[in-house]
């Protein structure tokens, strides 16, 4: 009974091995795959993406783990040499982070007001919320789109961070947190006198400190990857972020594309090493749709 | 103020003292207070909704149901009409349904299995747990170079498939296609859904599965008598997550193919798109109608199956 019993686990254990390869590789073969050499790069995956940049071109592909030779060359074109990429970078942050700083900052003042208060009318728009929180860009762009017009700001960054501001997403998350924050110490602020600003600020913030931890993490990844948004509403190429420039990279210039592809990772990646237990614990609350 | 003070009258023709008539208006007054504070913290987000969302979306529908922006006549369903007699539209939602029915059951029930493997005592868990959620992490734009060396028609995997002694296989330009984006698709998201089901295994009482243990129920029957009933609501909460999500596939489609992929990746974004760039008005709010009004009944769906499997597991 009991050598059964090691046997399943080693087996399990062989299994989720497998499978933690299968999930890392993607990611790691773009780490090491960019610091090899422009001709490195051609002469392994020349075939694909077909450069007529010279040098010698291999027959059959030939997937590498670890590069002949490390090399930074395409970190520095591309960080140093051409500003291009650079800038997308640039243009990628400035998109996100007033993004996430806002969203935060209206998600925390709504999802105390729908903490503190309930009625009838709220938990309705509360509801709505949810439902809003739930609908695919197919549905949301257009609407966009349309205020994007009216207020003149079609193909400026302002077309996605205003929209972004308000998505209602973070409102729900942090509901849910708060909710969890004991009443008695709300009563006990306000038999002590404390207005409701003061009880936000002072009690309510500081107890789901790690809850806006968890929910920035969430949001910067998902404005960090966008594409459809861009698409539409930021047209002008000029201004795109790097996450739909990247696709557009053209074959001659592979190597040069995992080297910005992981740079691009980087932030999104150490977020989530130095926040992994916040995330976990947000995603699981958002495990129910009902507050 | 008025009709508040008459239904106050009514409501107050027993004989009542002059405290408890006070009392009772100074909580009605409470309540109008707490209500409007309310509203005042939830006023800029609900501004910005009713901006950017709300009313745009009343536009929306109306747009749907004229003519014209230009002559604006009503003209109710032509346009819902003509939207489902376009074949654009109709291989578009054919495609998405068609990718959400292989999608979504694939990743719930992977992702069970990458939790139920968790909940196994191996050494390395927490380890593994961050590897199996990683994908989530990397944005989609920074791998499909890598999808694409695999998948291309000289690709790895084709080579592979070659030295088995197998034929090539065109991935990115036939049928197969499909299978490529489920892949990258169950690579991204099973890690959120695999958080999800550890969750819900963690609210499993431990007594039952102890007592379980103790008459010798062997791990299958555990499984599907204990763990499985108290997974359902996780269950069909991952399967809603997991069908929207598949709605939003198209970034995936878009970064390995570009505007044009194969016909069988054309999906309902790609057709958003190209209206967009035609601004045919009534088509796109057509469209995103029918989408709103899918969604509202999946996630009716998802609030009824939520109360029926909840009420079953509570206590």
């Amino acid at each position: 009974m009991k050598k059964k019993r090691y046997f399943g686990r080693g087996a399990m254990f062989l299994l989720c091995a497998f499978f933690a390869v299968a999930f890392l590789l993607p990611t790691v073969l773009t780490i090491t795959n960019s610091f090899m050499s422009e001709a490195e790069i051609n002469s392994n995956y020349g075939m694909i993406f077909s450069t007529t940049t010279g040098g010698y071109v291999s027959k059959t592909v030939n997937l590498k783990f670890i590069p002949d030779k490390v090399t930074l060359s395409q970190y520095i074109t591309g960080l140093i040499k051409s500003p291009e990429y650079l800038l997308k970078f640039w243009n990628s942050i400035l998109l996100v982070v007033p993004i996430v700083i806002g969203q935060v900052a209206f998600a925390s003042v709504a999802a105390y007001s729908f903490t503190r208060w309930r009625g009838r009318i709220r938990s309705g728009i509360f509801f709505f919320y949810v439902i809003l929180m739930l609908m695919p860009y197919q549905v949301t762009l257009v609407p966009n789109y349309l205020v994007s017009d009216w207020l003149g700001i079609l193909n400026t960054r302002w077309s996605i961070i205003l929209p972004g501001m308000f998505a209602p997403f973070s409102v729900f998350l942090l509901t849910k947190f708060m909710r969890r924050i004991p009443y008695s110490l709300i009563e006990a602020a306000k038999v002590d006198g404390a207005g409701e600003w003061d009880i936000f600020t002072r009690i309510c913030l500081p107890q789901c400190r790690s809850a806006l931890y968890s929910i920035t993490i969430l949001v910067f990844i998902d404005y960090w990857n966008m594409v459809e948004q861009p698409l539409i509403l930021l047209p002008d190429a000029e201004s795109q972020p790097l996450s739909v420039f990247l696709s557009s990279i053209n074959s001659g210039e592979i190597g040069l594309a995992f080297a910005m592809a992981t740079v691009y990772m980087i932030p999104s990646l150490l977020l989530f090493l130095h926040g992994e237990e916040y995330l976990v614990e947000g995603i699981a609350n958002s495990g129910s749709v009902k507050g | 103020m008025k009709t508040f003070d008459l239904k106050k009258k009514k409501r107050a023709e027993e004989p009542m003292d002059e405290t408890a008539r006070l009392r009772r208006r100074a909580v009605a007054a409470e309540k109008r207070r707490d209500f409007a504070k309310s509203l005042c913290f939830l006023s800029p987000s609900l501004l910005g909704v009713g901006v950017f969302f709300i009313v745009p979306f009343g536009v929306v529908v109306y747009y749907s149901l004229i003519d014209g922006v230009g002559s604006r006549n009503f003209v109710f369903l032509k346009n819902f009409i003509a939207l489902f007699h376009n074949s654009a539209f109709l291989m578009a939602a054919k495609n998405t349904l068609s990718f959400s029915v292989l999608a979504v059951p694939l990743a719930v029930v992977l992702a069970v299995v990458l939790a139920l493997m968790l909940e196994c005592r191996i050494p390395l868990k927490s380890q593994f747990r961050t590897f199996f959620l990683s994908p989530m992490m990397v944005p989609v734009a920074s791998v499909v170079l890598i999808w694409q060396v695999l998948f291309n028609y000289n690709g790895t995997v084709n080579e592979l498939i070659l030295a088995l002694g197998g034929g090539r296989i065109d991935w990115l330009q036939s049928d197969y296609c499909q299978w490529v984006v489920i892949l990258l698709f169950l690579w991204k998201n099973l890690g959120y859904n695999m958080i999800l089901f550890m969750a819900g295994l963690a609210n499993i009482p431990r007594e039952l599965l102890e007592v379980a243990d103790v008459e010798g129920a062997s791990e299958t029957y555990k499984f599907f008598a204990i763990k499985l009933r108290y997974l359902s609501p996780t269950v069909l909460f991952v399967t809603i997550l997991s069908l929207i999500n598949s709605f939003k596939v198209f970034r995936e489609v878009y970064l390995l193919t570009g505007d044009y992929p194969f016909e069988k990746l054309y999906m309902l974004q790609h057709f958003m798109n190209n209206t967009f760039k035609s601004l045919d008005y009534q088509k796109l709010s057509a469209a995103a109608v029918v989408m709103a009004l899918v969604m509202v009944v999946l996630i009716a769906l998802l609030f009824k199956a939520e109360d029926w499997f909840g009420k079953d597991v509570e206590g």
